[in-house]
């Protein structure tokens, strides 16, 4: 099987299509929701590096965090990343994201997205403004044409750690071993 | 049959979802220029869709939401072989019998159906209330549509679409000048097949989440893709067909199918989204009476 994984992530012509199409869901957590509707319309107009907007998780393939993520949040976070179609990439997005930013000592907010979910951009700044989230895509876009961008089977490989963390602050966990 | 139309039979619905995607793509850019944007490449849409034939699929809701989307394409592409798409030099028409376009008219909603029943399985209650609006709006622009078509028929005597063609034999002779009633009516339908901005309330991505695909993800929705792009194709040609005397050759098709293109896409970008009550009301007052009226006046 990790053969199999590593031809698909080294296909030229895939990866080509991948970094050129990126269909992004906006998870709108937090206040970073603000930002991505200037970045998505005519003023710095994303669309012309193959970035759109979608409605389901099902057809897309960026998840965008947008900001902190309270512990009910993530149960939805993680619902939604499982349902997404395999080479899917994560955007953490803003300092909350990174190390709990502003919200360093909450009570009910996660520090740290990437012992929950795999993360492969960080863009940080509170908030980043639109030319840095697509300047994060853009390194994105290289990571994914080098190969490099293997959030996807790093969660698969692994999926025992990263559930293990998620069951530590999801108390009442009620959902499948894993949301196809 | 010839082994020319066994090769023109494989390659058609490869040029034609092209075609059709291509067509897509240059609409985005269209678009984008008028909100004062720069827009994606106009091959954008094929880049969509080797991204998606490329991605892993896992999402299972049963038998008919996995052929769903294989049935539409299916429809789409019986559709094709029963047009004529080229009628020059070198024709390329590969079905085409005594009475074709009768079959168009029930062929042409099969892909449709197919789509409603594999959405209508996947569970989600975006894709039910996407296609109930759907199979409603198909029910207003298809009453315009068959009455255009009824008026065609009176008028040529026939029900083949070669013969229309042949009818049609110099540009005084198009039946966009020949029967303006029923070139209106056709046209208001198209509105309404193409999906374009006022008829999109079947797959608004802001309100039903896309609507019926919803639930589609990976293979399926490049499957989905490329049949949007090859019906676009095909409705184009069929209407070409109709109303513009045919084409001689590609580059004439292509003129042609793009300016009948460019009608849905510049009343799309100027307007708003109509309520599905608002889109029957439309469809069953306006195209209709003009093509009721058509009716009358070619049976007189």
């Amino acid at each position: 099987m990790n053969d199999d994984l590593d031809r698909q992530n080294n296909n030229i012509i895939a990866n080509w299509a991948r970094k050129h199409s990126l269909w992004v869901l906006a998870y709108g957590t937090g206040c970073g929701a603000i930002e991505v509707p200037p970045t998505m319309t005519s003023r710095y107009d994303a669309e012309r590096f193959g970035i759109t907007g979608m409605a389901t998780p099902r057809q897309a393939d960026v998840l965008l965090i947008t900001g902190y993520l309270a512990i009910k949040t993530l149960k939805r976070v993680i619902r939604t990343y499982e349902q997404m179609q395999a080479p899917k990439y994560v955007i953490g997005f803003g300092s909350c994201t990174i190390n709990g930013g502003m919200y360093w000592d909450s009570y009910n907010t996660i520090k740290r997205l990437d012992d929950y979910i795999p993360v492969d951009i960080f863009i940080n700044g509170c908030m980043p403004r639109p030319e840095g989230v697509i300047d994060g895509f853009i390194k994105l876009q290289e990571r994914i044409a080098r190969g490099q961008a293997k959030g996807w089977q790093h969660y698969q490989e692994n999926l025992d750690w990263y559930r293990a963390n998620q069951k530590k602050v999801i108390k009442n966990w009620t959902m499948p071993d894993y949301n196809w | 049959m010839s082994p020319m139309n066994i090769i023109w039979m494989i390659a058609m619905p490869f040029i034609g979802a092209a075609i059709g995607l291509l067509y897509i793509g240059i609409s985005r850019n269209i678009t984008a220029r008028v909100q004062n944007r720069f827009g994606p490449p106009p091959y954008q849409n094929i880049i969509d869709i080797i991204k998606l034939y490329s991605k892993k699929t896992a999402i299972t809701h049963g038998v008919m939401f996995h052929l769903g989307p294989v049935l539409a394409i299916t429809g789409t592409i019986s559709t094709l072989m029963f047009v004529p798409i080229l009628t020059g030099n070198y024709p390329i028409y590969l079905f085409s019998f005594q009475g074709d376009l009768i079959l168009l008219m029930y062929i042409m909603v099969f892909g449709c159906l197919a789509m409603a029943l594999g959405a209508g399985q996947s569970g989600n209650p975006n894709s039910a209330i996407g296609v109930s609006r759907g199979l409603t709006q198909m029910f207003g622009y298809e009453v315009p549509f068959v009455i255009a078509l009824i008026i065609l028929m009176v008028r040529f005597d026939t029900s083949s679409v070669l013969d229309i063609i042949k009818a049609q034999d110099t540009v005084a002779h198009w039946n966009i000048f020949r029967s303006p009633f029923s070139f209106i009516a056709a046209i208001a339908a198209f509105l309404g097949m193409m999906g374009n901005k006022p008829f999109d309330i079947v797959f608004a991505p802001a309100e039903i989440s896309s609507g019926p695909p919803s639930e589609y993800g990976g293979k399926y929705l490049a499957l989905m893709q490329t049949n949007r792009g090859l019906f676009a194709f095909v409705k184009l040609v069929l209407y070409t067909d109709l109303f513009l005397g045919g084409a001689g050759d590609f580059i004439t098709l292509i003129l042609k199918t793009f300016a009948l293109f460019l009608i849905p896409l510049f009343i799309g970008i100027v307007n708003p989204r109509f309520r599905t009550e608002q889109a029957m009301t439309f469809f069953w007052k306006w195209p209709t009476a003009i093509g009721v009226v058509g009716l009358v006046l070619v049976l007189l």
